[in-house]
């Protein structure tokens, strides 16, 4: 399989790459590791007329934290979150997440950049961005601005990136107190998209009372889709089994999976809500282990 | 519009005009003339068409040949030296290591990433290792036998026995 024909460039700065996209307008496609956009491309399902490779541009693969922020470079490749020992210090949840992400040859190229800006919900980060309550660096002729993790997807292949821009950066908040996160998909073969996925980010006070839960769920909805009541289920309590069962309860009500290949509505539900109990269950554990 | 493209491949420079769209494997392939890279599933999933670029796994039929330029390339055909074959090679063939041989050189040179990475790595890291390299005759016994044997040669460790494995 052949995709159609098409331009091609790979600037060596950001500004160059932003003065092409704006000149080329919605013609342009953005190549990050292209590991989504390639497929697509061959299928030809997407045609664009111009690619713009953003491989050659210094500077956008990072993985530093500064001023009580982990902050990612939208480059920065799967397999290098999985592999840093910086980052599991206090997200273990992303050797989770980049275990279950397709093979290590994708991790070798696929972006983090890239998973996000792709907007499918079928996507294993989106989760764990909610979860973390991440917001995401986008950058255009302009300027810059931030946006929030809850504000960046719109709904399929769609979001907060507009025509012209290019998202650039993805900020985590560092946990203060005791913390613990977790991430797990049912899925039916090793690479494949979820059935069902669950993020959850917890943290607590001294006395083991929950002060924030972020819980994300990935291909249950058009969008990745944050778990609000089951979040709201957990704060406040010494996380014990009745919250943990209410939380999971919420999740598998509060999703929209649809019936397909992977499983029907009942099923998939039913995984949300195991997936969930399991993953409360392991971020406690990991929180408690801190 | 064709764009001009420097790489190396297996320590021997290519300069070659490409159509953007070409995919890396078919440029291997059928621009440089080197087959021992093959297309499976045409679609990321199976590996055999894993290559290393810059010494990094990857999938070279989800890769434009653009984007190759200025890389260095590794295929099965630059693993062997003039003192002999890769160990993973050795490997291969002293544990039965493949039947019909198609995903072979996809394996190999993923397992090469992966025993550099990891000296010394358990069964099941193995199995994580190649979850994106299927083999549709072996059922991965030997496969994993073949990674194993490799990851001693290269450490200079005692050799595994060679031996078939009987399940009782």
């Amino acid at each position: 399989m052949i995709p159609s024909p098409f331009d091609y460039t790979a600037p060596s700065s950001l500004d160059e790459a932003l003065k092409l996209l704006h000149d080329l307008g919605d013609d342009a496609k953005i190549l990050a590791g292209g590991h989504s956009l390639i497929p697509m491309m061959k299928l030809r399902f997407a045609e664009p007329e111009h690619l713009i490779d953003l491989n050659n541009i210094p500077g956008l693969s990072y993985l530093k934290i500064e001023g009580g922020m982990l902050k990612i470079g939208a480059m920065t490749r799967e397999v290098e979150t999985e592999e840093s020992a910086e980052v599991a210090v206090h997200f273990p949840i992303f050797a989770d997440v980049a275990k279950l992400i397709a093979d290590p040859q994708v991790r070798n190229f696929g972006t983090l950049g890239g998973n996000l800006a792709h907007g499918d919900a079928a996507n294993d980060q989106p989760a764990v961005m909610l979860a973390l309550d991440a917001s995401v660096e986008i950058a255009g002729l302009d300027g810059r601005r931030t946006v929030g993790i809850d504000d960046f997807f719109y709904g399929f292949y769609s979001t907060a990136v507009q025509e012209g821009e290019i998202l650039t950066e993805i900020l985590i908040p560092i946990p203060s107190g005791r913390s613990g996160n977790a991430y797990h998909k049912v899925e039916r073969k090793v690479g494949d998209y979820a059935t069902g996925g669950v993020a959850v980010h917890l943290e607590m006070d001294e006395q083991g009372i929950c002060t924030k839960a972020g819980i994300g769920l990935t291909n249950v909805n058009p969008t990745p889709l944050r778990a609000v009541r089951s979040e709201a289920a957990l704060v406040g309590t010494s996380l014990d089994n009745g919250a943990i069962s209410s939380a999971a309860q919420f999740a598998s009500e509060d999703c929209n999976p649809s019936s397909d290949l992977r499983g029907d509505i009942d099923y998939k539900r039913h995984i949300i809500r195991a997936v969930t109990k399991k993953m409360i269950n392991k971020a406690k554990q990991r929180a408690f282990k801190n | 519009m064709k764009k001009e493209i420097t790489l190396k491949i297996n320590g021997e420079e290519f300069t070659k005009e490409v159509e953007p769209r070409t995919l890396l494997v078919h440029f291997i392939r059928e621009d440089i003339g080197m087959t021992g890279t093959h297309i499976g599933c045409d679609t990321s999933s199976c590996g055999a068409c894993t290559i290393l670029i810059d010494g990094k796994s990857a999938k070279s039929c989800t890769i434009l040949a653009v984007q190759a330029a200025g890389k260095e390339i590794t295929t099965v055909e630059g693993i062997a030296t003039t003192e002999g074959v890769h160990p993973i090679q050795e490997g291969f063939k002293e544990n039965h290591g493949l039947h019909c041989g198609f995903c072979t050189p996809g394996m190999m040179l993923r397992a090469i990433e992966l025993l550099e990475k990891n000296p010394d790595p358990t069964e099941e890291e193995i199995r994580w290792g190649i979850s994106g390299n299927l083999c549709r005759c072996t059922g991965y016994n030997n496969i994993v036998k073949s990674i194993i044997y490799a990851g001693a040669k290269l450490r200079g460790d005692e050799l595994p026995s060679t031996e078939p494995v009987f399940v009782e």
